[in-house]
């Protein structure tokens, strides 16, 4: 299978995202740069809502991602409570 | 009505698909030919619009209060930057080159996205994707918007940026970016989607803005850095279009792969000529380096683009074959540019300069194969002219590339010690190109590249000289004349990094940071 | 090593872009909406013509009958560039949802007169596609009008348009679910009462220069439509008979029309007064869209003012006609 990612900015925003999205992609791997994280997955990286939302407490909409998004690669596929990339081959 | 209608709350899939196709309707006054004129003439054919998944759904009350946030965030940094004299932060003053090379490259190509977006988001009979390209022509605006207001702060105290909307127009190398996206615009709709939103936005961006804002980062420079951050926050969803058209494209009708293939194919090649200034930014013009070209070709086109090829691979779309060539001349590409703008830099809006020792070592271990054996003892020499006073400047007119407008400077693929050139007869002319694929972008249509306007067939017509000049006079000096048709100011745009204005002003402002004067 | 850098004073080389220097008569600083628009469109040394109209430049003035020896004469009162736009719809924004959480928290929709639902049903939702050809009249007028002064609102108003059309849809579901929605579209293809301005809408979707389509859609039909439907129908008949939810359900329409016809207003006055010829064709625009406009939204309007109808509508176009000469168009 073919590399997916994300890559957000480093921030306060960001750091329970990221931490939520290894907790539920569990053979992702990080990797920081300045400013950036970005975040590999085979094939297939899920985020899900109710994740992020038990890490801050509060309530949480996927669109809020992209305050924070500069880039990602695969299809794109999104729902209320979950947003996945993937690549079919 | 029944006042107990079940008022069930709609899913994002199904109420987005309220708050825009449902607001669509088929018109019966005018023909649909009529509104939508531009569908056919390109051959693509499309059976069912509905058929269009729309991949971020966003409504304009989302969108305004994303955006703004994004906005006042990024204003506020742009704002502290300004006051606490942040251009003094960056690693050296080298670096500030960067930025100008950006304001008059790059930043105007986002004004024409803009623009573009606009008319296909008026175009498409869908409303799915129109609604998607009018929010990135809305995204354009403010790319363009926001480059322009973090640049101006820079613009304040160095040189090389203060005309460059006057630049863009007519400056000879900023005609590569900028007929780059001529060529784009004035593509039917379709080709537009596939050229900026699939080849560009998806597949060239990263090369362009990770590099670049990381760069910035690397380098000190929090401003550009928030700027471009804040700009690719707006990519996934650019991205996401690029991606989504070329799949409902596909899926269409078998009779479009053919044509779309051939849009890949072209526009590939046409980005990676432009991405010739991001690799030379990389390798010579960061002070503190990032990654090197080669490596964030590997990573990011090789890899992520193999990737995305190989998922398009059902439709029977296939890797572009200029890719092969690009792969041969990774080793080489930002070391002919970096030699090229050396040798023009009387006649550019920035400074070049010789990379000093440990900078070469880095290229050395960066280009094992290529960086010691034909570029260093090139660059050695300059270095030993410089010294001795001969710092050298080419006064004499490139041949351009009929198609990207880069000069003929490539070298033969497989060959670094020759250069290239392809030529076509057409018409009674001549044409010249740097490549195999510039030449076949040509010969497929070659009543649009006949039209372009290569700057230095320009300046060889007398069109580049201000109004009034007389070129017959004795002493005519036709450089000079040219710099001032460009709003240059010799001696303080362009030549070398060493002994600038630029230079001399940041060593002198940075002491009176650190010094007691 | 951190130095603070806050410290040093130093004297900027410069403190604009030329090009926003040469425009202002001086080297001073410049506003974010100057630095924002000023030439921001490309001008000169085009290399390809459109292949969609080989017949015009990629950006062509020549694409308007309306002539200007500027086209960055005009100048867009609110000032609006991205930041700013977005900033002052994000506020917009908020007081709308607070709007919508008020009514729907309190049920306010289920208290509202039986004759009250009925007329917002049948009259404001189907206007959500009136929005929607607004939104894209108005991508058209961004797309192929000359000069960032006078394109870059075009993509403001399409996208508070299709906004206008988004909001218009939630008062349909919060009203009459998604069904509503659906009776109201067949109102829009085949209802009596709407066939006028489906064809108005219709037709402005094929005017190709951009000045006359911002004439009949931003001027003409607007001008017209909002102190009809949102002041006159929405704010002054439907609250005095217990409708108020309704008002707070579109204040950001009449808030929105208050703002935008400022610029509307403008740009007609700086086209205008650039010269006579400019004045003929706007005059002979304004009159043949108002009148146009002004016997399609007959119908609409009786559906809430029944035998009052025509007075108010002559009204309206009273204040209008007033507007427009207030703006040195001469009707
Ligand atoms: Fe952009
Ligand atoms: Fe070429």
């Amino acid at each position: 299978m073919s590399t997916v990612f994300i890559a957000l900015q480093t921030n306060e925003d960001t750091r329970p995202i990221v931490e939520a999205i290894v907790q539920d992609n569990p053979d992702a791997i990080v990797n920081e740069a300045p400013a950036m994280v970005k975040i590999d997955a085979d094939g297939k990286l899920v985020i899900r809502r109710e994740t992020i939302e038990e890490l801050i407490g509060r309530s949480y909409d996927l669109q809020e991602l992209q305050i924070n998004l500069i880039t990602m690669s695969g299809n794109l596929d999104q729902t209320d409570d979950e947003m996945t990339l993937y690549w079919n081959a | 009505m029944d006042m107990q209608v079940a008022k069930k709350k709609l899913g994002l899939k199904e109420r987005y698909a309220v708050m825009t196709r449902g607001l669509d309707w088929v018109p019966s006054y005018q023909k649909m030919e009529d509104i939508y004129p531009y569908m056919s003439y390109e051959g693509i054919k499309i059976h069912d619009w509905d058929k269009w998944e729309d991949p971020f759904r966003l409504t304009m009350d989302a969108y305004w209060k994303y955006q703004a946030e994004k906005e006042r965030k990024l204003y506020a940094v742009l704002d502290a930057f300004n006051q606490n004299n942040g251009h003094l932060n960056v690693t050296d003053a080298r670096y500030i080159n960067t930025v100008k090379l950006f304001v008059s490259g790059i930043s105007p190509l986002e004004y024409v996205a803009h623009r573009g977006f606009a008319h296909a988001g008026r175009q498409f009979p869908g409303a799915g994707p129109r609604v998607a390209c009018l929010m990135q022509s809305l995204d354009e605006i403010r790319h363009a918007q926001t480059q322009v207001h973090a640049v101006a702060n820079y613009n304040k105290y160095y040189n090389g940026m203060h005309d460059f909307h006057h630049a863009h127009d007519r400056v000879w190398f900023l005609s590569v970016p900028k007929s780059f996206f001529d060529d784009a615009i004035t593509a039917g709709p379709f080709e537009f989607m596939v050229s900026i939103g699939f080849s560009f936005e998806y597949v060239l961006t990263n090369l362009l803005f990770v590099p670049f804002v990381s760069g910035a980062a690397y380098n000190g420079d929090m401003g550009t850095m928030t700027f471009g951050f804040s700009a690719q926050s707006d990519e996934a969803r650019h991205m996401t279009l690029g991606l989504e058209v070329i799949k409902f494209i596909l899926e269409q009708d078998p009779d479009n792969l053919p044509i779309v293939q051939r849009w890949i194919d072209k526009w590939t090649w046409r980005g990676y000529r432009v991405l010739t200034l991001v690799a030379m930014m990389m390798d010579y013009m960061l002070p503190k380096r990032t990654m090197s070209w080669k490596e964030a070709w590997e990573i990011y086109f090789e890899e992520n683009g193999g990737a995305l090829f190989k998922d398009l691979a059902r439709y029977g779309i296939t890797m572009p074959k200029c890719a092969e060539q690009i792969a041969l001349e990774k080793d080489h590409l930002s070391h002919q540019a970096w030699s090229t703008f050396y040798n023009y830099a009387a006649a550019a809006n920035f400074h070049t300069w010789v990379p000093d020792e440990d900078e070469m070592a880095w290229l050395s271990a960066k280009y094992p194969d290529s960086y010691d054996k034909y570029y260093r003892p090139r660059m050695e020499y300059w270095r030993e002219q410089a010294a001795k006073g001969n710092r050298f400047y080419n006064k004499t007119l490139p041949m351009l590339c009929q198609t990207c407008q880069i000069p003929m400077v490539f070298t033969e693929p497989g060959d670094p010690t020759k250069i290239c050139y392809r030529e076509v007869d057409y018409k009674e002319s001549k044409y010249h190109f740097c490549s195999d694929h510039c030449k076949a972008i040509f010969e497929h249509e070659p009543e649009k590249y006949v039209q372009a306007w290569l700057p230095v067939h320009q300046i060889y017509q007398g069109n580049c000289f201000p109004e009034g000049t007389d070129p017959t006079v004795e002493g005519f000096d036709p450089l000079a004349a040219v710099l001032d048709y460009y709003h240059f100011e010799s001696g303080r745009d362009n030549l070398d990094f060493e002994g600038s204005e630029d230079q001399k002003n940041f060593d002198a402002w940075r002491g009176m940071a650190t010094k007691n004067v | 090593m951190h130095i603070d850098l806050r410290t040093v004073t130093i004297k900027p080389l410069r403190h604009t872009f030329d090009n926003i220097a040469r425009r202002l008569g001086a080297d001073k600083p410049a506003t974010r909406y100057q630095e924002g628009t000023l030439d921001m469109q490309q001008t000169a040394n085009f290399h390809y013509r459109p292949t969609w109209d080989p017949d015009h430049q990629i950006y062509d003035a020549s694409r308007t009958a309306i002539k200007m020896a500027d086209w960055y004469a005009f100048k867009d009162p609110r000032q609006f560039y991205y930041g700013a736009y977005t900033m002052a719809r994000a506020k917009q924004q908020d007081t709308a949802e607070a709007n919508f959480d008020f009514v729907e928290n309190r049920n306010l929709a289920d208290t509202l007169p039986a004759d009250v639902r009925a007329t917002v049903l049948e009259l404001l939702v189907p206007l959500r596609h009136v929005a929607w050809g607004s939104n894209m009249n108005n991508a058209s007028i961004c797309a192929y009008s000359y000069g960032t002064a006078f394109s870059q609102p075009g993509i403001y108003q399409a996208m508070d348009q299709l906004g206008i059309a988004q909001y218009l849809t939630r008062v349909g579901l919060l009203l009459g679910g998604v069904e509503s929605l659906e009776v109201a579209k067949t109102s829009w293809m085949e209802g009596d009462a709407w066939q006028g301005l489906r064809r108005y809408v219709e037709d402005c979707m094929v005017i190709k220069d951009p000045v006359e389509l911002f004439v009949a859609q931003n001027v003409a039909l607007d001008g017209l439509l909002y102190p009809l439907v949102y002041e006159t129908i929405v704010d002054d008949v439907l609250s005095a008979k217990g409708g108020t939810p309704v008002a707070m359900l579109t204040q950001f329409m009449t808030d929105w029309f208050t703002e935008t016809k400022r610029w509307t207003d403008a740009t007609m006055k700086t086209a205008a007064a650039e010269s006579d010829e400019n004045k003929a064709i706007l005059a002979k625009w304004v009159i043949q869209w108002r009148d146009r406009a002004a016997a399609a939204l007959l119908p609409v309007a009786r559906i809430a003012l029944n035998e009052r109808t025509d007075a108010l509508v002559a009204e309206v176009v009273q204040q209008f006609d007033a507007r427009l000469i207030k703006s040195g168009v001469p009707l």
